[in-house]
């Protein structure tokens, strides 16, 4: 591997280095920004870069050849993102994706990383109201629109009425689906009160008149639970729904 | 995920523009470039965002009395519009039948459109041969586990096949597909837009370099009440197709006037069964007429190791959903 190519994933820093601001109750705060973690990553990326140069020189196979010309690093640059009604003004490569400028950048950590490619819904939030899958979206695609996270399901530290479903329902064992369940479950009672239809709905062409259990497991089937919750989380839906029906 | 250069277009021309640097590559959804570029199949240099460009996200009726889909449009937005609903349920239900909530709020039309297979082997990048993502380096998936793979129109150089469900619905209603390129707009019918795979297995559509998806134009509508979309797969959601059937059909009482059938999960491309089609039309619909029908449609269907059993599922797929089609209109 030519040395030029290393490079550190946000995810390679230690916790400890989340050393930028974060949201608090401040009225009027100014927009957070993640300057004091770039200085990390700066001074981490160095000193990867030198410990891996023996590796990397023993792996690049005939001595003196040319390297491979590797395309220029793109700098970082700053997105405004807005996240649970506050912004954020972070410095991002266009290749960071929304879930890892929530949790590297903006502190965010309650929107989890499952599988990061699209297939287990763990870091589901919501965009504009919509549920979307952040693993799979670019961070930097996202300036001017409205993103909840988990962090945002709650009003003045009252727990929603979903979120109060699911601890009375006891939907969840290990909790690392949850922040996405949570998401997940909150757009899927939005989208049933605006008449959506699912794979499960007997004709397409009218709306549902009953969200069934059936079409609960539908329409949550992206948000996988690795402990198997799925009976106490239709449950906790479904009570949801119940309440505010 | 390798660096790349990042653009926002604004229009379809500045974006075409964007596009004429060497490794450029537009983005809409992202959901399956993204996956794509994180398992280092994909590495473009530049990335074109054209989810901003407004005119592309629309839907609206043409004169003729079709539909124009803009590009842009999410899945989850076609699924969901009054007139899809109503007037191209098919559509809908295809559409529902794919991929995740999350999933169809950020996948674009045009992005579905230009999927690529997920075949195991042309995702991990670990087997070196995938004529796919290596031209000329083999297919691992011959020798290999196939038993997702294709039973109609493969090639010794590839057996993937296309995952799209949206696309078979496409297929059975006659869509056209605009697109905008430096060399002007063109209009690629449904049944040329994507390929087979030939010795050429790397091009999976007939888009040209630089090419723009516009829209999906359907037809003025002529399947309101009888359709269905038949999805068979591993789980009940959430999955690839192993094999569906989109099936339209206008009857005149227990006779079908016109029938339109296509097959997903068997072909490097949607598979329209006009060798099905012919078999039914202007006879009474029952289910021995349909299973030679479909007998017909399979005659010439080339199993792989590990997937004969899509030979007699795509057989029994398509009475179910003829018949189903038949019967009700509108069920997924």
């Amino acid at each position: 591997m030519p040395l030029a190519s290393v490079r550190v994933h946000p995810s390679m820093e230690p916790p400890n280095a989340m050393s930028h601001d974060r949201p608090d109750d401040a009225a009027k705060p100014a927009p957070l920004t993640d300057t004091s973690r770039r200085r990390f990553l700066q001074t981490a990326a160095a000193a990867a870069a030198w410990s891996a140069a023996p590796h990397g020189e023993a792996k690049s196979g005939q001595p003196g050849a040319p390297s491979a010309a590797l395309p220029p690093a793109i700098p970082a640059r700053s997105v405004r993102l807005t996240v649970n009604e506050r912004d954020y003004v972070l410095q991002l490569e266009p290749r960071v994706t929304l879930l890892d400028a929530l949790r590297d950048h903006a502190g965010l950590t309650g929107t989890k990383k499952g599988c990061d490619r699209g297939q287990c819904g763990a870091c589901t939030v919501l965009v504009d109201g919509r549920r979307i899958n952040s693993c799979l979206s670019l961070a930097v695609m996202h300036e001017g629109q409205r993103i909840t996270t988990v962090e945002g399901l709650a009003g003045n530290a009252t727990a929603s009425p979903l979120q109060h479903a699911f601890v009375e329902h006891d939907a969840f064992q290990c909790g690392f689906c949850t922040s996405g369940q949570l998401c997940s479950a909150t757009a899927c009672l939005s989208e049933f009160a605006a008449g959506s239809a699912s794979a499960v709905t007997d004709d397409v062409r009218t709306p549902p008149s009953q969200l069934t259990d059936d079409e609960i497991r539908e329409r949550m089937s992206g948000n996988i639970c690795r402990c198997g919750a799925y009976a106490n989380i239709v449950a906790a839906v479904r009570a949801a729904h119940e309440a505010s029906a | 995920m390798d660096a790349f250069s990042y653009q926002r277009a604004t229009d379809v021309n500045s974006a075409i523009e964007a596009a004429r640097q060497p490794g450029a590559m537009f983005i809409g959804g992202g959901t399956n470039l993204l996956d794509l570029m994180k398992g280092g199949v994909e590495h473009p240099v530049a990335l074109i965002d054209i989810t901003r460009i407004d005119t592309l996200s629309q839907i609206a009726t043409l004169p003729s009395g079709g539909l124009r889909i803009g590009a842009l449009v999410r899945n989850s937005d076609a699924a969901s519009h009054a007139d899809v609903r109503m007037h191209y349920p098919l559509l809908a239900q295809a559409l529902l039948a794919g991929a995740s909530p999350q999933l169809r709020n950020m996948a674009t039309v045009g992005g579905n459109l230009m999927q690529r297979t997920r075949c195991g082997y042309f995702y991990d990048t670990a087997f070196p041969q995938c004529n796919k993502r290596a031209p000329g380096s083999g297919c691992a998936a011959l020798q290999g586990f196939n038993r997702m793979h294709a039973i109609l129109g493969a090639s010794p150089q590839c057996i993937a096949v296309n995952p799209s469900d949206m696309s078979v619905a496409l297929a059975a209603l006659d869509a056209t597909v605009q697109v905008s390129g430096p060399r002007g707009a063109r209009t690629i019918p449904i049944a040329q837009f994507h390929r087979l795979p030939g010795d050429r297995p790397d091009i999976d559509t007939n888009l040209q370099p630089g090419e723009l998806i516009t829209s999906v134009d359907l037809p003025p509508p002529m399947f309101s009440d009888h359709t269905h979309y038949l999805k068979v797969r591993d789980r009940a959601s959430y999955a690839f197709a192993l094999v569906s059937v989109a099936a339209a059909l206008q009857m005149d009482g227990h006779t079908v006037k016109t029938a339109h059938i296509a097959l997903g999960g068997v072909a490097h491309r949607p598979w329209r069964a006009r060798v099905a089609e012919q078999r039914i039309t202007g006879k009474a619909l029952d289910a021995a007429t349909l299973r030679e029908a479909a007998a017909a449609e399979l005659a010439n269907a080339h199993p792989l190791s590990g997937n004969a059993f899509k030979v007699g599922l795509a057989q029994r797929a398509i009475v179910r959903s003829v018949l189903t089609a038949a019967q009700t209109g509108g069920t997924a």
